[in-house]
């Protein structure tokens, strides 16, 4: 067994610390949230400059074909940086088209940095059930017409492409019957409504009214989406517990620095047992979190589904029990300053309770966990 | 990054497995299994097995008659007892005091001491606790008084596991009580059959004779079984404890145990349906099984870095592994739930063929339950550990 980075790893990750530190401090990172964009085109550009666009791209469209493991690297790195640009919503969209091997031209485009993507899956009543789908898909001859409104997609406003679920036929939560597309944002009759998110994010509720879309817009085949659409979720969960490891590990170093350095009764604070105590336990969340993260970019690529989604929703559950504590626990270490919108550690404090709350917060997925045929039998 | 085991690794594995399958006795596994309690010869007869394979000294430089194995090697050695249910062997002389004779002793205790412990023919037990010494093992009060070819020991060590099974005892005393109380301390082997040495039972929550206060009344020791240098054994100690940690968070052991649990749970009826089917009852189950699922991985990082002997991060290894084996033994307890109260104390001692209620499965639980209290409480309390990893790690 081997948990060590290649140097190519390693350099990788280097090169995105250098740059958070450089480009996108805490001050330019409030500059940008407080813009009308709510994004910044010059950080995109960087990170695509970087290579972080081409990472997850696979090589035949100009990509570097990068693993699960690769991307929690960068996952981390943005996460200790609480970079807040559309990388995580282009990334996951991106996977789409990988697992529905489709769509090249714009998976180049994603690598060139030209484009971004967004996934459009959550509905006002679905939500963690990604299959619980009002949204309709009904089929003409000239592809499909889309019907129904997705909410809080995230970088939905600023996509150029979104991946969106829709039902073309069963029940409301029937697995059954979803189809996938991908529909140009500018595409007549979808329109979007920009907000922000507390974590400093952009999100958007997407109406589609009478869109229509071209056959080619399906990805994977029609009615039998659900398999891809999961898959595809479990690679965003894997991504989300790499970005909330780093933003624990950030939290963590500022509470540890701050107990350091903060005087009371003569002494820096971290001298006291209970405080001392509460950071030995910060710290062992986070080592537990970056071990199930670990495992979920290990597996998540696996052929054996069970697997997958077992290993996946473990770690999640884990990492969100780890970010919340590890986030309440700096706030109070940071006594009044912690309630305060001014430090770093106040805004990857939110970061990591809006992550616990995406892709399925600790409950789901304990509940996805055992769920799994194997919980009763095998250990 | 590669979390698959190398091709030597998992022929490494299939030999253990293999050899484990022929040769643990059936009636040892079966005592294991189902949480019965073990007797002195239970331990010898595994010992001596594994002697004979030459599979005890595993944490052992080869020139002592160790394996030499990697600690991947030992990781999927322990994993694979865990596995098969195999009584274990007890670390006091092959894991506590072998390698401070090693590292410390001179060629004669060498010779005579390990290759003794290697077949089990001194079985040892650790005189470290004091009733006045815990958590703050330094104050230690036992004295040592050097008298010609002699040392005159007085005092009372305490917590002392199976000592009443003991051929022999390592011991801190204090020789000098002038300085800081870490530097008057030494690090001598005590024959138990030597006259003055009282052993008297302390009788813990599940009624097992388990632990023992060991008293000394002018116990004549001679000089050569002091190991190393007088003042010198808090060194030594401390270098112990390090030896002591290594498979702490027991994970092998902690699966087998929650195979055990999901079947229990399984037999065991709530609302009319098994009680694994009971949500509530299924999500402790789970985050139980996520968290041995992480510190699994977090044991393999350790391991994987392969410094030899684990740093401060073995304090992190045993606050989560004894989080994890306590809270199996509730989930146990609650699994069986009225049926943990019956007592049977012959049944756990294989006295009996069934207990006296009729589920088996469930007459050792309450015992085991409070049994398991302890871990968090030995070995350095878990909050002692806390206090490593905020200064070893977080250095505050």
């Amino acid at each position: 067994m081997d948990f060590s980075l290649t140097q190519e790893q390693q350099q990788f990750a280097d090169a995105i610390k250098r740059w958070v530190a450089k480009d996108y401090n805490f001050e330019q990172r409030k500059h940008i949230i407080q813009s009308e964009a709510g994004v910044s085109d010059t950080a995109w550009s960087a990170l695509a400059e970087l290579g972080a666009m081409a990472l997850p791209v696979p090589e035949a469209q100009g990509g570097f074909d990068g693993s699960a493991i690769d991307m929690l690297i960068v996952m981390q790195e943005l996460g200790r940086g609480i970079v807040i640009e559309p990388y995580f919503a282009t990334v996951l969209g991106a996977e789409f088209l990988k697992q529905a091997g489709s769509h090249a031209a714009i998976l180049e485009q994603v690598a060139g940095g030209e484009v971004k993507l967004a996934a459009a899956l959550a509905e006002k009543q679905s939500r963690h059930d990604l299959f619980d789908i009002v949204t309709t898909a009904t089929k003409n001859a000239d592809g499909f017409v889309l019907n129904g409104v997705k909410t809080i997609v995230l970088h939905g406003a600023q996509a150029d492409h979104l991946m969106v679920s829709a039902r073309s036929s069963g029940n409301q939560r029937d697995t059954t019957g979803i189809s996938l597309f991908i529909v140009d944002a500018k595409t007549a009759g979808l329109s979007r409504r920009d907000y922000r998110t507390i974590d400093g994010y952009r999100a958007a509720d997407i109406h589609f009214d009478q869109v229509q879309v071209p056959a080619s817009a399906l990805l994977g085949a029609e009615a039998a989406g659900w398999e891809l659409l999961d898959a595809a979720s479990d690679y965003g969960v894997t991504l989300l517990c790499a970005e909330a490891v780093g933003v624990i590990e950030a939290i963590t170093n500022a509470t540890l620095e701050y107990l350091k350095t903060r005087q009371q009764f003569g002494v820096p604070i971290g001298k006291f047992q209970v405080l001392q105590h509460r950071m030995a336990e910060m710290f062992m969340e986070m080592e537990q979190a970056r071990s199930m993260a670990t495992l979920a970019a290990v597996k998540v690529s696996s052929s054996n589904v069970e697997e997958r989604r077992r290993t996946v929703s473990a770690a999640k559950a884990r990492v969100g029990q780890a970010a919340r504590f590890v986030g309440q626990s700096a706030v109070q270490l940071h006594g009044g300053m912690g309630v305060t919108n001014e430090l770093p550690a106040a805004h990857m404090f939110k970061r990591l309770t809006m992550i616990e709350l995406s892709l399925g917060d600790t409950d789901h997925h304990l509940a996805r966990f055992v769920a799994q045929p194997g919980f009763k039998q095998a250990a | 990054m590669d979390l698959n085991y190398t091709a030597e690794d998992l022929s490494f594995r299939d030999e253990v497995r293999t050899y484990l399958e022929a040769n643990l006795p059936a009636d040892l596994k079966q005592k294991v299994l189902n949480h019965k309690r073990m007797s002195r010869e239970d331990f010898v007869r595994w010992h001596k097995i594994l002697a004979k394979q030459g599979w005890v000294g595993t944490g052992w430089p080869k020139e002592f008659g160790g394996t030499g194995w990697t600690a991947t090697q030992r990781h999927i050695f322990e994993e694979e007892c865990a596995r098969a249910g195999t009584p274990a062997i007890l670390p006091f002389g092959v894991n506590m005091v072998a390698p401070v004779i090693m590292a410390f002793g001179n060629q004669a205790q060498k010779d005579y001491y390990l290759p003794r412990i290697l077949n089990c023919d001194d079985w040892w037990c650790q005189g470290y606790s004091e009733p006045g010494s815990g958590s703050d093992l330094a104050s230690l009060k036992t004295r040592a008084e050097r008298d010609g070819d002699f040392y005159i020991v007085n005092g009372q060590k305490t917590w002392t596991t199976l000592a009443q099974h003991a051929d022999m005892i390592f011991c801190l005393v204090r020789t000098d009580s002038g300085g800081r109380k870490q530097e008057g301390i030494s690090f001598l082997l005590i024959d138990m059959k030597t006259p003055g040495i009282t052993v008297r039972p302390i009788i813990m929550l599940d009624e097992d004779h388990e632990v023992n206060e060991v008293f000394f009344d002018n116990v004549k020791v001679p000089v050569q079984n002091l190991i190393g240098e007088e003042n010198k054994g808090w060194t030594y100690a401390k270098y112990l404890l390090g030896h002591e940690r290594t498979n702490i968070a027991a994970v092998g052991r902690a699966k087998r145990e929650l195979e055990f649990l999901k079947r229990v749970a399984a037999e065991h009826q709530k609302n009319g349906k098994p009680l694994i089917d009971d949500p509530v009852y299924a999500s402790k189950v789970a985050s139980l099984e996520i968290e041995l699922m992480a510190l699994e991985i977090t044991v393999l990082r350790v391991i994987s870095q392969d410094s030899g002997r684990p740093g401060p991060e073995a304090s992190l290894l045993k606050i989560k592994g004894t989080e994890i084996q306590q809270r199996l033994t509730e989930l146990m307890i609650e699994a069986v739930g009225p049926y943990s109260l019956p007592f049977d104390p012959a049944f756990m001692h294989g006295d009996t063929e069934s207990s006296v209620m009729g589920d088996d499965d469930a007459a050792p639980l309450a015992s085991y339950y409070f049994n398991f209290r302890k871990t968090s409480i030995y070995g350095g309390s878990n909050e002692i550990q806390k206090n490593i990893i905020t200064q070893m790690i977080l250095g505050l």
